[in-house]
């Protein structure tokens, strides 16, 4: 490997604003940013698992209840239905004007059954399509709540585009013109969360998790049993912890001792800071600037390994070159 | 491939080297005629799976084809060890493929026009989207950008790498983003999804195509069909998630049999440089 002279990637860009790291997020908003300050409060893979799926933990309706003011929800795709999975509107952060949309988890399993468990249908993500585009339409700024176990994998999905309303969702959120704020309250599923955590900062919860693929559906694919699920987490590096490390998330949102579950209103109260102080700052970053930042954010992911540029190879003689060799074998012919 | 016998004869007269059973119509298929009709069966058309190098020669203009960052490949950005690590399972499907992960990607002419052409390969761990291929993908779409080139993808994936966790998922961010910066200055991007293209790879690049082709019976989709069927509980209808069923729910704008692809490519390539006018892309 000594030949290598380059790896891509692996090294975050300074977040929007910033002079150095992201040593602001801390001294903002008495955030983690160094992911050595978790050593001590580390719980296993599992652990992080199942508290980031705690049913009792506070859900976007409640933090946007708690973290926001004024809220009026705004309903629909406009061409098809309603997904409850997905809830977003306008309200007011410490009095100033923003959108927020959210994948909405129920509290109880009746309200997880009319909420779908948290995963969106190909109308939700169209619904926060257009809430996006209302963001950026009127200057406001954009904060997204992540909390999904994924896109719902169910048949009407497949019939109404689920990849197709992802990919748009994030294509939207690669360029939307306005300041982003994601904040990953609990579970971050695959792409269906992504769709929803494009930003200028990415901020998570504690115990929260992000993954490529659940635990399950990974160990039902690696070890061919999805009660390998615990396995599958330890290898997947999904807790919030690891996010910081990898550069997935810029910086974490203590909990109360014990877990969100345990103190709601604490728990919102340390989102709000966090999201006052990030949109202080993106607000006084150029527009123009957030966006090429934001592209090199998510451009710089992936370590690769390329060898040096060689020498360019020595020009063949006038007889061996393509066209000369080429019309003399069609002379032959 | 097990050997069924269809006409009386002994399965011993079809050795699997030289004889393919085409799984639609029963037919037994002499390998080099298969290979010669671009692995479609000469009986009822069903497409079998193209190999990328077979792909690329297919709708590349004759050696028009110069490859790019052939060279990148992956590291281990987790340490992420399943039943075996990671590193070593890179090592085998390099060995098995002769290439240094799951894109191909270039510059070509395809039907006269120049173009900056991707193609995914299949047998290089199912396709999966890693931080290479997402790089490589990006680097071919900042090259269309810089270039004012069309883009045209071939993919064939079955997701996000998962050995390589949330990195991989990102790829999506990062590949959609190039791309929404070649949709913003007016550039073709094309794609054609081919037999399998789901998951991550469907829900990011693949999906956002000015035009989205796919090919005959193709298996499209978000979700694995298996994780669809036991989310409800029951079996799928037939035809769930191939290309014919997404042309009809409207997310691929024409299926088209492998032998029309590069006319038709360039049908819409130089229907996209007329309307424009100005001629977009420096010929
Ligand atoms: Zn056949």
């Amino acid at each position: 490997m000594s030949m290598i002279d380059r790896i891509v990637g692996g090294l975050r860009p300074p977040a929007p604003g910033s002079t150095a790291g992201n040593g602001h997020l801390a001294a903002d908003a008495g955030l983690i940013v160094d992911a050595s300050e978790m050593t001590a409060r580390r719980t296993t893979p599992w652990m992080a698992v199942q508290t980031a799926r705690n049913i009792t933990r506070p859900h976007a309706l409640e933090v946007i209840a708690g973290a926001f003011e004024r809220f009026q929800e705004l309903h629909g795709d406009r061409s098809f239905r309603d997904d409850p999975a997905i809830v977003g509107g306008i309200a007011e952060l410490d009095g100033r004007p923003v959108v927020v949309v959210g994948q909405q988890k129920g509290a109880s399993t009746e309200e997880n059954i009319q909420r779908n468990f948290g995963m969106p249908h190909p109308e939700g993500y169209r619904k926060a399509i257009r809430l996006y585009r209302v963001a950026e339409k009127f200057h406001l700024p954009l904060v997204t709540l992540v909390d999904t176990p994924g896109a719902y994998p169910g048949p009407e999905g497949e019939e109404r585009g689920q990849a197709e309303s992802i990919a748009s969702a994030i294509r939207a959120l690669t360029t939307l013109a306005t300041p982003i704020v994601v904040v990953v309250l609990g579970e971050g599923g695959s792409g269906g969360a992504l769709a929803l955590g494009v930003g200028d900062i990415v901020l998570a919860l504690e115990n929260s998790i992000y993954s490529v693929i659940s635990p399950e559906g990974a160990a039902a694919i690696l070890f061919r049993s999805a009660t390998e699920a615990e396995r599958a987490a330890q290898a997947m590096r999904l807790a919030a912890p690891d996010l910081l490390e990898l550069g997935v998330v810029d910086a974490l949102i203590p909990e109360p001792a014990g877990g969100a579950h345990t103190d709601h209103d604490a728990t919102t109260r340390a989102i709000k800071t966090a999201l006052v102080a990030q949109l202080d700052r993106l607000a006084r970053v150029p527009v123009a600037d957030l966006l090429s930042t934001r592209y090199e954010r998510f451009r710089a992911f992936g370590t690769i390994l390329e060898p040096p540029n060689e020498a360019p190879a020595p020009r063949r003689p006038w007889w061996a070159r393509g066209s000369v060799r080429d019309l003399f074998l069609r002379m032959r012919i | 491939m097990r050997l069924r016998n269809p006409f009386g004869r002994r399965p011993k007269e079809f050795p699997s080297h030289l004889w393919t059973q085409c799984p639609s119509c029963g037919e037994m298929l002499f390998n080099k005629q298969l290979a010669r009709n671009l692995n479609v069966c000469t009986k009822c058309g069903h497409h079998f799976k193209l190999g990328a190098k077979e792909r690329v020669e297919i709708l590349a203009d004759p050696r028009s084809f110069r490859e790019t960052d052939a060279d990148l490949s992956s590291t281990d950005p987790l340490g992420f060890v399943d039943s075996k690590p990671y590193p070593e399972r890179i090592a085998a499907a390099q060995a098995k493929t002769g290439r240094r992960d799951a894109v191909i990607t270039g510059d070509a002419a395809l039907a006269g026009i120049p173009v900056v052409l991707a193609v995914m390969d299949f047998e290089f761990m199912g396709g999966s989207m890693g931080g290479v291929v997402g790089e490589k993908v990006t680097r071919a779409a900042e090259r269309a950008l810089a270039e004012r080139k069309p883009l045209v993808i071939v993919a064939a994936s079955g997701g996000a790498r998962m050995q390589e966790g949330t990195i991989a998922l990102m790829q999506m961010a990062k590949t959609i983003g190039a791309i929404a910066r070649l949709d913003a200055a007016g550039i073709p991007f094309v794609t054609v999804l081919t037999d399998p293209t789901t998951g991550g790879v469907l829900a990011s690049f693949a999906s956002l195509g000015d035009i989205v082709l796919a090919e005959p019976g193709a298996l499209i989709g978000f979700s694995g069909a298996r994780v669809t069927s036991e989310t409800i509980g029951e079996k799928l209808p037939t035809g769930f998630q191939r290309a014919e069923f997404l042309l009809e729910h409207g997310f691929v704008d024409q299926v088209v049999p492998r032998d029309q692809l590069k006319e038709r490519i360039g049908f819409f390539l130089n229907a996209f440089r007329v309307a424009g006018q100005d001629l977009r892309w420096s010929l």
